[in-house]
């Protein structure tokens, strides 16, 4: 995929509403950019959308890599006498973002305002708290109580509405976290045969508990694993300079030595790293310690897999407007790319 | 107890995930003793004394990981930021040195703070490795560090940095090298990644598939001045896991250990932690369940730079365990 068709597979599938525990529109996005390219394609028990792309058969690795499918975002879960939508948080979702939000309900994609009180009518108390998520309510414009529930039956999920846009050498749009992974995947797909087997999984349910890549893994059974991400960048001007970033745009992809939730397997970062050496593709290190990632789950799966996290930097993540950079997008499926080309079993040695 | 032993197991780096250097170091203490020797994807390290037809399989399991330190960022002026490998509390770094796994040593300092009553968090603390700026500085982004913590005997006592659990893996090392011709299939596992997930002995267990699972872990005391309450203390036996924060000791498991500290004339102490949990509480779950349980080294000052435990503890820890094989 060059770099043309991995920006407009971004923008397409960064529109699509699919907040865990719903993500058939990704699925249905993403299995015609699919077919024809791969060699098996199922849906499992729990939603996951399981490739297969037979390798030349030089190796007998099993490789899978993994990119989540769902966003965060809100579920309906009550209303209000005048017909507005209660909502509770679907994944790590900030309230501080909510008050005044367009957003887009259901597979209709009903447009929805978060209201709040006119500034007129606010007393001075109002502006210096932020409304819990139970305090604000989603408007659709519903008359009554009754047109809302006809409208958005209890469990129907909403999604920011953001239109993505191209600004050049920057992305904006909507759960790039993680529809970049999701792009790099289908590029991997669509791409050259690997000298093994690569099992790609679009994941469900990463953002509520790594539930889709938990059960895609027992199945897949593999040597070695990587989780596609899109991860936290942190370099706007701060009060302290003496801290972090966590990622950088336009470093290159961000590798994970060690986050919350696993701890990349040292011969496997390694490679990582003298694959981009090699190849001359740019990478950073991600701030250790920070969040966790399908890594989490998928190392701890039946006899233990190796497995690493390696994510696009991206600032605004988990916000209605996130902001990515294109070179990093490209150089994260190149090094993805060239890491799997040149894998072998001794890098996934212990 | 073969204090040269001990020395070498304590102070070999291994903070969890970096288990490398210490599984050679054991590899090199099982061969003679094993009949089968493996490593598993993550990095546990697995030895099997062969039993009679149809014996079980039991496992045993002391992880061999540490906690320790990693960098998180460099400074201009060549100080390095970290957070914590595992249950590492700030209280017990400051003042401390950190060794990375190429010898670097570093100061562990606090920031100034206007309020220095209260606690600092890991934020506020920096490792100072002499370095007068990034480009000197020998510590990169993501290096793995442990606790300085030499080891030293005071009479039946004994202080040192990574008691937790390498004295669990000196345990089952002894109990390896003593064990008789065994009814059952014994698999010693030194396994990874304890402080952190449980990984290592979970995935481990599943690869197993073990009639029955006892782990050899530390677990704190309440001997020392203004401690939790607990009633664990110090020289004073083993101590038969019943319960902690991850899971209650199966009965069978439990009363084995009861039975054979009794057939061993071992003094041994009934174990019930408030916080804290061990490998055995991910090898219960495993597949369709795992009969499990775990024995105690009693520490002090447990996830420090001077961890404390008793050489009779240990000793008896060993007695025991060998009581308990042909038991199962």
């Amino acid at each position: 995929m060059n770099r043309e068709t991995l920006v407009s597979t971004l923008l397409t599938l960064s529109e699509i509403i699919s907040t865990s525990g719903n993500e058939t529109p990704m699925r249905c996005a993403l299995r015609p950019l699919l077919e024809g390219h791969v060699d098996d394609l199922r849906v499992d028990g729990l939603g996951n959308l399981i490739a297969l792309k037979r390798g030349t058969g030089e190796s007998a690795l099993r490789f899978l890599v993994t990119a989540h499918m769902d966003e965060v975002g809100l579920m309906v879960v009550g209303y209000t006498g005048e017909g507005a939508l209660r909502v509770e948080p679907i994944g790590g979702v900030n309230s501080q973002l909510l008050p005044g939000l367009r957003v887009l309900v259901g597979s209709a994609r009903l447009p929805g305002v978060i209201g709040l009180r006119p500034i007129h009518r606010a007393s001075a108390g109002n502006f210096k708290t932020v409304p819990a998520v139970d305090n604000l309510a989603v408007d659709i414009g519903a008359k009554s109580r009754e047109e809302a529930e006809e409208a958005a039956p209890l469990g129907t999920p909403v999604a920011f509405a953001t239109t993505p846009r191209n600004l050049g050498e920057s992305l904006m749009g909507k759960s790039f976290d993680d529809r970049a992974g999701c792009t790099i995947l289908t590029a991997l797909l669509q791409g050259e045969r690997l000298p093994f087997d690569l099992h790609g999984v679009f994941t469900v349910q990463e953002e509520v508990g790594l539930r889709g890549a938990q059960v895609a893994t027992y199945a897949v059974d593999p040597d070695g694993a990587l989780a596609l991400e899109c991860t936290v960048a942190d370099d706007l001007p701060k009060e302290d300079e003496d801290v972090s970033p966590t990622t950088q745009l336009g470093k290159g992809p961000a590798l994970t030595v060690k986050d919350r939730s696993y701890t990349t397997p040292p011969r496997l970062l390694r490679h990582v790293m003298l694959t981009g050496e090699a190849e001359g593709i740019p990478y950073q290190l991600k701030q250790p310690g920070i969040s966790g990632t399908e890594s989490g789950i998928i190392h701890t799966v039946r006899a233990g897999v190796p497995v690493m996290t390696i994510a696009v930097p991206c600032r605004y993540i988990h916000s209605p407007i996130a902001l990515l950079r294109v070179s990093d997008l490209e150089h994260t499926f190149q090094l993805v790319q060239a890491s799997l080309r040149r894998m072998t079993p001794d890098v996934l040695r212990p | 107890m073969n204090l040269e032993l001990l020395t070498k197991l304590t102070q070999t780096f291994g903070p969890s995930g970096y288990e490398e250097e210490i599984r050679e170091v054991l590899r090199a203490e099982v061969v003679a003793f094993a009949d089968e020797v493996r490593v598993d994807p993550l990095g546990s390290l697995v030895v099997r004394r062969r039993g009679k037809e149809g014996g079980k399989k039991i496992l045993l399991a002391a992880h061999m990981d540490e906690i320790g330190l990693m960098a998180t960022y460099v400074d201009e002026k060549g100080f390095v930021r970290f957070t914590s490998i595992g249950g590492v509390r700030p209280t017990n770094c400051v003042g401390g040195r950190a060794r990375f796994a190429d010898g670097t040593l570093g100061a562990i300092a606090v920031e100034w703070r206007e309020d220095a009553t209260t606690t600092p968090a890991l934020e506020h603390l920096y490792l100072d490795v002499g370095a007068t700026g990034r480009e000197d500085c020998p510590v990169k982004v993501g290096d793995p560090a442990v606790f300085v913590g030499p080891l030293e005997a005071r009479g039946r006592r004994l202080i040192s940095k990574a008691l937790d659990d390498r004295i669990g893996c000196y345990v089952l090392l002894e109990v390896l090298r003593q064990l008789p011709e065994t009814p059952h299939d014994i698999y010693f596992v030194f396994s990874t990644q304890e402080e952190i997930t449980l990984a290592g002995a979970r995935t481990t267990a599943f690869r197993i598939d073990p009639d029955m699972a006892i782990a050899v872990d530390v677990t704190v005391t309440g001997d020392t001045p203004k401690s939790l309450p607990m009633d664990v203390a110090l020289g004073k036996g083993p101590a038969i896991k019943v319960k902690d924060r991850g899971m209650i000791a199966h009965p069978l498991v439990r009363d084995l250990l009861v039975a054979a500290a009794e057939k061993a004339a071992s003094p041994y102490q009934m174990e019930i932690l408030l916080y804290g949990s061990t490998d055995a509480s991910a090898m219960q779950l495993v597949r369709a369940g795992v009969p499990s349980g775990c024995l105690s080294v009693p520490s002090r000052f447990v996830h420090s730079p001077s961890e404390m435990v008793d050489g009779d503890d240990v000793e008896n820890s060993v007695r025991v365990l060998l009581a308990a094989l042909p038991l199962a």
